[in-house]
């Protein structure tokens, strides 16, 4: 037996180690290789997945720019549509008349929406039949086709009771109604995010109820509510079918106006320049995609960055 | 008595300002046979049952509880002290199964009487929290809050002097306008206790104040408390023996009653005295059992 150094193991237990490992690593190990093969076969699928929602928002981008290009500049933004010379045709009415309708959205879906949410998740009992009736129609309202919304749009408010006539406030109601249900479930996601607690401390002071949602709740749910607005404002400025119910429709060469006379919209006008026969306003169609994508995202950034800016640590 | 309880009703709906007290009918409604000798009393609790959705939750208590002094209600999980603490200032009104029977007077006006608002109560008697719950604001705004919902006058002065009182003013002096989520947990406490004394109430409700907290913030909150019982009333739900045992004049210690017939449980009021007799000399079993540990 050859003398044994300080701090060496002997060579039983080496030995002794050497097998606990082996076995250890055996059944660690001991994946069959079918399992890792399915393992990876499913990873591949998920990216898969992934690759063709990217590939398709890709490829709109591409087609769009590389088609469109010719057609950037000012003149996209400032010059109206004209049938003399299309390749210097633009969106100046479109943009204006996009704006009118924002504006719209945002002056009646706001103290609406959030009334609503108010109502719903403040004041409403929510164990009551017909509480419950309207939470199941707004979830089910979110989901009804936009289309819908053009012909009670038609029906109600360009005819009917309201008989606005085709003017910009029309189709702002219209696309109002469409968007409401979102709001007033983001806003209630808000509200419903801010503590009981904080309720609770509120109205111990003798607060009332009202003091507490105007002063407590409702500032608390302000980040919250605002992402849910401009995600609601952006599904607005992209949606063309119930506003081509609704009269925007028309080939606009002016500026329009909110109250009066026809009005045009960033995807009608596009979708107009995309149906000429004229190969020049094709282009311009393709370059208002971009512009609109651009616009969009950027709002659509601006929802997120805000809903992570403010997120309360409770 | 119809009179008087119509002028309760008054005072209590028709004030806008400072909640103090209208002493002469403080005066009138203790002398109908609820005052103990010695000190007045603030609430006289007369066979209170609160029940939620029908099911008693705490029942029968009939309990006095005193001007300037500390009152603790101890007793294991599920006997109802936050239930009934919860009651003196109609807080349980939020849940909207809640019912309570039996009388529940404060300075001699039945609180949960027909013409009552319950905002009215809760600015007379404020209330601390188990959690701290200070508002998403700054330190200033957090104190400012009450008095400016309440319009009372000189909200700056009201926020100094509520700071000082909670032993708060010297460490957040220089950092009012921060946000008060920046705060300690005991710190955040101490905001809260400022926050409830800065609408000037009349009674301090506490439900279990130290439990989310450190040996030493608890150690502070129950000096304040110490000095808070000079000008205020204070009623405190603890889960800690020693922490009744260490602020509180009388002690109230309440079991969990359990029907085995009907599987229902409820809290019941075992024994109410001064806290010395209830620690040293309790005349209950049960209470001995229980603050010499046991059970519980």
């Amino acid at each position: 037996m050859s003398p044994r150094l300080p701090g060496m193991p002997s060579e039983r237990t080496r030995l002794a180690t050497a097998g606990a490992q082996a076995t250890v690593a055996a059944s660690l190990g001991a994946r069959p290789r079918g399992d890792r093969w399915r393992g990876n076969f499913f990873l591949a699928l998920l990216l898969l997945a992934v690759a063709i929602a990217m590939l398709a928002l890709a490829a709109v981008i591409i087609q769009n720019a590389i088609k469109g290009s010719s057609a950037f500049g000012t003149h996209l933004v400032t010059d109206g549509p004209s049938t003399i010379f299309p390749e210097k045709a633009g969106f100046r009415p479109a943009i204006i008349g996009s704006l009118y309708l924002m504006a719209g959205v945002i002056l009646f879906v706001v103290p609406v929406g959030v009334g609503a949410a108010v109502y719903l998740e403040e004041y409403a009992d929510g164990s009551r039949w017909w509480n419950k009736l309207i939470e199941l129609n707004i979830q089910n309202l979110a989901a009804v086709p936009s289309i819908i919304y053009g012909i009670l749009g038609l029906a109600f408010i360009v005819r009917g009771p309201l008989d606005l006539g085709f003017v910009a406030l029309a189709g702002a109601l219209t696309l109002s109604l469409l968007v409401l249900p979102t709001v007033i479930i983001a806003s209630r996601e808000a509200i419903r995010a801010v503590p009981p607690s904080i309720r609770e401390g509120s109205l111990a002071l003798g607060a009332t109820q009202w003091q507490t949602i105007r002063r407590q709740v409702l500032p608390a749910s302000v980040p919250g509510i605002a992402t849910g607005v401009i995600l609601a404002i952006s599904r607005a400025l992209g949606e063309a079918a119930p506003l081509l119910l609704v009269g925007a429709a028309t080939f606009v060469t002016f500026d329009p106006q909110p109250l009066s006379g026809g009005y045009s919209a960033l995807p009608t006008q596009i979708f107009n320049y995309a149906l000429r026969p004229q190969d020049e306003f094709k282009v311009v169609a393709a370059a208002g995609v971009i512009l609109m994508l651009v616009v969009l995202l950027a709002m659509n950034s601006f929802a997120v960055w805000l809903r992570n800016r403010y997120e309360q640590q409770w | 008595m119809a009179d008087q309880a119509r002028r309760a009703a008054e005072t209590a709906t028709g004030r806008k300002g400072a909640p103090e007290i209208d002493v002469s009918s403080v005066a009138e409604g203790v002398t109908h046979g609820h005052a103990r000798q010695g000190a007045k009393t603030v609430f006289d609790l007369e066979s209170l049952t609160v029940s939620y959705a029908g099911k008693p939750a705490v029942k029968d208590v009939s309990m006095g509880i005193h001007e300037n002094e500390i009152t603790a209600l101890i007793g294991p999980s599920g006997c109802g002290k936050s239930t009934l603490i919860r009651c003196l200032n109609r807080m349980n009104d939020l849940i909207p199964s809640a019912s309570v029977e039996g009388k529940c007077l404060y300075h001699g006006h039945d609180l949960y009487g027909p013409s009552v608002d319950p905002v009215e109560v809760r600015k007379r008697i404020g209330m601390v929290f188990q959690k701290p719950n200070p508002f998403p604001k700054s330190i200033f705004d957090n104190v400012a809050f009450g008095p400016r919902v309440l319009g009372l006058p000189d909200v700056k002065e009201r926020v100094e002097r509520a700071l000082r009182s909670a032993a708060l003013w010297d460490e957040v002096k220089d950092r009012l306008d921060e946000n008060a989520y920046g705060m300690s947990g005991g710190q955040q406490q101490r905001l809260c206790i400022a926050r409830c004394i800065a609408v000037d109430p009349d009674v301090i409700l506490m439900d279990e104040p130290c439990s989310a907290l450190d040996p030493i913030s608890t150690g502070r909150i129950e000096d304040l408390m110490l000095e808070l019982k000079e000008q205020y009333s204070i009623v405190i739900v603890t889960h800690n023996m020693q922490q009744a045992a260490r602020v509180s004049n009388r002690t109230a210690f309440l079991i969990v009653q359990l029907d085995s017939e009907e599987d229902n449980r409820w809290g019941q009021l075992v024994e109410y005295d001064e806290t010395d007799k209830i620690f040293t000399n309790p005349s209950d079993r049960r209470t001995e059992d229980y603050v010499t540990g046991k059970v519980g």
